[in-house]
């Protein structure tokens, strides 16, 4: 057994070593990346997509605590965020008036607090179950708070939410956050040690437990852990890092309202972490860059990008249901084996034609949209002018949806069988 | 007082039979697939969009038939696919639906509420108790579900294919053995209840309002519903259907606030303090809250429902 060992010590040192390298080196080019990246944009727009980028990176991945790590989908998990938030915004205008002394940069934690209170509270009769029951008490939850903000007036600000002001708070060692550039590396910061405590909890063996039982309830209560108080410990943490989240999105836009605690940015979430992929650590970060560069991309386009987004959904939970960062990691060893080579032909073969039936889908959901709108006339849809009141566009983009589905179905199966030939161990 | 709790009680009966034409579906779906079916509501929505669209054309029995055959698509080519990832999948599918068809539905009918009346032929008060009326439309809707519940029940009982339709809710495999074709009988039930939220959609529609977010605000309320009767249970859908009905619309009634009440009993509290929105608060502003208060409420203290017999 141990002859490897005693024979190639120096290998398995090296294994080690570079293991280690390859651990600290992903998160130290992580935050060089962070630091750099302002620098590489020059608009005020792509400051302002980033900073709300490493919100929702934050956000979803407290998010896949639940789902991913623990097995618990939740409905209402912008309930921590917003009530995080809104902790925060009252935190910071009392702090404005000079009634308490913190400076913004600890306001984050200000909202983590929040959130990890309500978790408390709430996660104490919540996480006694899983499944379905834990769905549906996440749901009444949010439900019971939308209801709530109507009714506390003074607390949520009604219609028009509780506004802030970032600059009045006193300062820490001179900085200050009165541009967006500023607060993108507010942001920064707190995106790295979030992302880095949360990635250290899932190796800590309370978060081990919350894999244990989120696959095995039982066997985990016979080994000795009650599965409610590892579940409850973990939502605890979703909680808090979801109030950091909210902190960050207070500091951002100084402004809360209801709405960012309501159903829709619950379900936003839960898009951002599904597309990602659940499966991986990585995959909500994904997720949360993909979904908020395709909102903010297609909202200029299209008032529709809720519907694009929701047929991405739809399309990954049937087909894809290990999500972006699922199909990237089956990929590994096919790229240890160096063939990828051989999938680039099928891949991009499938990949067209995919392409030409999205081109039909959205051209025909345009002209729908066109004309459902009762407007007359022409429009500009991807490099033509079409004129949807008249059958001939109706027709080319039909065409193009049948050609590129058929094609798909014919080409779909040839790539999987691509894949399946070259990620088989051995020499070919 | 006679009046407002006579009223009270009809209007609790129409809005809880209006629920328990939703729940019933939801119910039933969730008894055989163990699918708490988020996209339920949507299927209603639809309903009365469908209806406020060809209603004027064809008649108003379009709607569920077309919903219905939708419903059962959905069931065939999406919920069928995703159902061996397991509940959680079913369940994020089924969302991923409900967000879809809210999305055409803007697409399709525009954001704005779409003026769908009352059908001339019952826009009419049919008696008058004192000085407020009840108008036949009302009743006409609480005929409707009634005749629905009567037929369900009828089906469910004293049918062949309601018999099977019990067996598979209890022992699917057994009856696959007998030869029947189970998941057919699934996608024939989803179709079903899908109709039967479309209907309720088509008779809901003039009163309740149709606009993009109706579906939204049952959804939750319907969710509730089934929970509180007891999962897979019709029995305690129709109880909890008109339960809550009646206490939402009773609730809504009553303009009475906490402060109110207790300064009515002699105790004085400082209305100007930090809790002062809690004291001002009316029942009738409460009254959104109350059925999930009682969601939650049951889930804790009874996570089997009222009626129900298993956990989810």
């Amino acid at each position: 057994m141990s002859t490897p060992v005693a024979t190639r010590p120096f290998a398995v040192a090296g294994v080690a070593r570079t293991a280690r390298v390859r651990r600290y080196g992903l998160w130290l080019a992580a935050a060089v990346v962070l630091l750099l990246l302002p620098q590489s944009v020059r608009t005020g727009t792509a400051i302002a997509v980033m900073n709300q980028m490493g919100i929702a990176v934050i956000f979803a991945l407290s998010f896949n605590m639940l789902l991913g790590q623990g097995g618990m989908l939740s409905f209402g998990h912008a309930v921590y965020f917003g009530l995080g938030g809104f902790i925060a915004a009252h935190v910071l205008n009392m702090a404005g008036r000079g009634a308490i002394y913190l400076p913004v940069p600890l306001l984050p934690l200000v909202g983590g607090l929040g959130g990890l209170a309500f978790a408390a509270l709430f996660g104490s009769f919540s996480t006694r179950r899983a499944g379905t029951v834990f769905s549906m008490i996440s749901l009444g939850v949010a439900e019971l708070m939308a209801a709530s903000s109507l009714i506390f007036d003074k607390f949520f600000g009604g219609e028009e939410g509780i506004t802030t002001n970032r600059s009045k708070a006193p300062l820490l060692l001179g900085l200050e956050f009165t541009r967006d550039r500023q607060v993108y590396y507010l942001i920064a910061f707190w995106l790295f040690v979030a992302t880095l405590a949360m990635y250290a909890f899932s190796r800590t063996p309370v978060g081990r437990m919350a894999n244990a039982v989120r696959d095995n309830p039982e066997r985990a209560e016979f080994v000795g852990y009650s599965q409610h108080r590892v579940r409850f410990v973990s939502f605890c943490a979703a909680g808090f890092f979801a109030g950091i989240a909210g902190g960050l999105f207070a500091v951002n836009y100084e402004i809360l309202t209801a709405e960012n605690m309501g159903l829709n940015a619950s379900g936003a979430v839960l898009l951002m972490a599904y597309i990602g992929g659940i499966g991986a650590f990585v995959g909500p970060i994904l997720g949360a860059v993909v979904f908020t560069f395709l909102q903010s991309m297609l909202s200029d386009y299209t008032g529709m990008w809720l519907l694009y987004l929701g047929i991405l959904f739809l399309a990954t939970v049937l087909f894809v249901p290990m999500g972006l960062a699922g199909l990237l990691m089956l990929h590994a060893p096919v790229w240890r084996a160096r063939r990828v080579g051989r999938l680039l032909g099928p891949y991009v073969l499938t990949g067209a034609l995919g392409f030409v039936a999205a081109v039909g889908i959205i051209g025909l959901l345009e002209m729908v949209h066109f004309v459902a709108a009762g407007r007359t006339g022409t429009r500009r849809l991807f490099w033509l002018v079409v004129a949807p009141r008249t059958l001939t566009p109706w027709l080319g983009f039909a065409a193009l949806v049948v050609a590129g589905a058929v094609g798909v179905r014919w080409t779909g199966p040839r790539a999987v069988a691509a894949f399946a030939e070259a990620s088989r161990p051995g020499r070919p | 007082m006679f009046q407002l709790i006579f009223f009270s009680i009809l209007n609790g009966l129409v809005y809880g039979m209006l629920l328990f034409m939703l729940s019933s579906g939801l119910t039933l779906i969730f008894g055989m697939m163990g699918v708490l079916n988020f996209a339920h509501a949507s299927f209603y929505m639809l309903g009365a969009y469908v209806a406020f669209t060809v209603g004027l054309h064809l008649g108003f029995w379009p709607a569920p038939v077309v919903v219905g055959l939708l419903g059962a698509l959905v069931e065939r080519q999406g919920l069928r696919r995703v159902h061996r990832f397991g509940h959680i999948a079913e369940l994020i599918f089924t969302f991923g639906v409900a967000i879809l068809v809210e999305e055409i539905v803007q697409l399709v009918w525009g954001r704005p509420a779409k003026s769908y009346q009352v059908p001339a032929a019952l826009d009419f008060p049919l008696f008058r108790v004192m000085s407020s009326s009840f108008p036949a439309y009302k009743a006409f809707m609480l005929v409707v579900a009634v005749a629905i519940f009567a037929f369900i029940f009828v089906i469910l009982t004293r049918t062949r294919a309601g018999l099977i339709i019990q067996a598979s809710l209890t022992h699917p495999q057994m009856v696959a053995m007998l030869g029947h074709n189970v998941p057919r009988v699934f996608m024939i039930v989803f179709g079903i209840g899908s109709a039967l939220a479309a209907l309720a959609g088509v008779i809901a529609g003039p009163v309740l309002g149709t606009f993009p977010g109706m579906a939204q605000v049952l959804g939750s309320i319907v969710f509730v519903v089934v929970v509180i009767g007891g999962l897979g249970s019709l029995s305690g859908a129709f109880v909890a259907s008109l339960l809550i009905g009646i206490v939402q619309t009773f609730a809504v009634a009553m303009d009475v606030s906490v402060g109110g009440a207790l300064a009515a009993m002699g105790v004085h509290v400082n209305t100007a303090g930090a809790l002062h929105d809690l004291w001002r608060v009316t029942i009738a502003q409460v009254a959104p809250i109350l059925p999930y208060v009682l969601l939650v409420l049951t889930l804790i203290l009874r996570p089997t429902g009222l009626f129900g017999t298993r956990e989810t």
